[in-house]
């Protein structure tokens, strides 16, 4: 396993929660905070091991629990069902095409505060729960879905700044040379 | 895809997130504190860049700006001591008054301001953490407010920070009396959080008002002080309107916050 880009994935979890915490722009402007951590784990999955699909969610659900007044825990089932899901199915997934990529960022966008949701009811919680909830929740999948094609673009970047790409192999084989000359 | 060894792995992740959904509050409170310290770095980064972008903001006003906020404040500063020494010929009438029939003396709010963090990145709670916590005398349940009205209540509490949960969030609920002419006019409720209606910007409800109640439009509304968490008379609001519910046995009505709740960047924490 590599572990660069596993740790660039949480990494950009971390700071991901950290600005979700300290940055309410989406609030101010849309009414809604926009989660990117459906988005990094479709990227994990499409992309990474699973290790790093369980670290991701484990760590990041944890990290954006402890932000918030849910019970701490209740984010991590979630993420690791939508990382689990793409990973079983992704050779049968088209990784490298946008609207792919933007169909994944909204189904996992969608299922993350579901998920969440139905542990947080069973568990006897009470949130806050109304109409508007559901334009959240729109904003929420869209707002996965525009982040996704993003990852992917800014951690491809990445990989490819930082990591030793594979030679290419030519087609050129020295026993089908055409000799010119007499020689 | 996925091999025996996952299964087995994802068992135990399993096992251990339901073990952590099964911790008692306390517990799991202060858990979530240390894992939130792991940001306290970026925290502090982003606090020094704010205070930077802050002094570079200071120093392009014009030195006119200033010379008129001074003179401002110089004339507010003298509004106020004169305001103060009549507030103190009132209190101590007040002490006197209250001596002489037996009832208790009422003591000063001991005040901490706290600046706050980071909010709930979650859209159904409604919580922020501040910058106070144990070593600065913070316990849970004290009242949170700004100079405008009251905020929220402190959920929980570690060594240098400290969760607080908003008016407005459904896990807290307010004694609130609507100031009427006289003490023994004053009708009671409860704020709390109708989840079936969409909450406005700023809006709450105040429930359980009696069925005949008399509120109207502009009232203000303050703590009750019944349940011991907040002391009485921090203001919350006023109504903007009412309506009869449960055919006509209880009132509710909808109470415009005081405090602007989406903008908090300083609170202050009443002391016990």
């Amino acid at each position: 396993m590599k572990w660069r880009p596993t740790i660039f994935v949480l990494a950009a979890a971390f700071v991901a929660v950290f600005l979700e915490a300290s940055v309410g722009l989406g609030r101010k402007l849309l009414g809604a905070q926009v989660d990117v951590l459906p988005a990094l784990m479709v990227y994990a999955a499409l992309t990474l091991g699973f290790t790093t699909i369980v670290l991701l969610a484990i760590c990041g659900g944890l990290w954006f629990d402890s932000l918030s007044l849910n019970p701490v825990g209740a984010s991590v089932l979630p993420l690791l069902l939508i990382g689990l899901l793409i990973y079983r199915s992704r050779e049968l997934l088209l990784r490298e095409h946008l609207f792919a990529q933007v169909v994944l960022g909204v189904a996992a966008g969608a299922v993350q505060p579901l998920g969440t949701l139905f542990i947080l009811l069973n568990k006897g919680q009470t949130p806050l729960l109304s109409w508007l909830t559901l334009w959240q929740w729109l904003v929420i999948a869209l707002g996965a879905g525009l982040v996704t094609p993003v990852c992917f673009k800014l951690f491809d970047r990445l990989h490819r700044a930082l990591e030793y790409q594979p030679v290419t192999q030519t087609s050129f084989r020295p026993d089908r040379e055409i000799k010119r000359g007499r020689g | 895809m996925l091999k025996k060894w996952h299964y087995i792995f994802l068992f135990f992740v399993v096992l251990l997130v339901l073990l952590l959904l099964r911790l008692p509050l306390g517990t799991a409170g202060k858990f979530k504190l240390a894992i939130s310290g792991l940001f306290l770095p970026l925290f502090g980064l982003s606090n020094s860049t704010h205070q930077w972008l802050g002094q570079a903001r200071d120093a392009l006003v014009p030195r006119r700006e200033l010379l008129r906020q001074i003179e401002q404040l110089r004339h507010d500063n003298e509004d106020l001591k004169l305001r103060l020494a009549q507030d103190a010929q009132l209190e101590n009438e007040n002490a006197r008054l209250r001596s002489q029939i037996g009832w208790a003396r009422q003591t000063r709010w001991r005040l901490k301001p706290a600046r706050v963090m980071a909010r709930d990145p979650a859209n159904w709670w409604r919580s922020l953490e501040i910058d106070l916590g144990s070593r600065d005398g913070l316990c849970t349940n004290l009242a949170v407010l700004t100079p405008d009205g009251l905020v929220g209540r402190v959920q929980s509490v570690s060594e240098a920070r400290s969760q607080v949960v908003l008016l407005g969030d459904p896990n807290l609920r307010v004694a609130a009396k609507v100031a009427g002419p006289g003490p023994a006019n004053a009708e009671t409720g409860i704020i709390m959080v109708n989840s079936s209606m969409p909450q406005e910007e700023g809006m709450i409800d105040l429930d359980l008002l009696s069925g005949a109640s008399g509120v109207e439009p502009g009232q203000s509304v303050l703590t009750w002080g019944a349940g011991g968490v907040f002391r009485e008379g921090i203001p919350i609001g006023t109504i903007v309107d009412k309506r009869p519910k449960e055919y006509g046995l209880s009132t509710e009505a909808r109470v415009k916050l005081a405090a602007n709740l989406s903008a908090l960047e300083e609170v202050w924490v009443i002391l016990p």
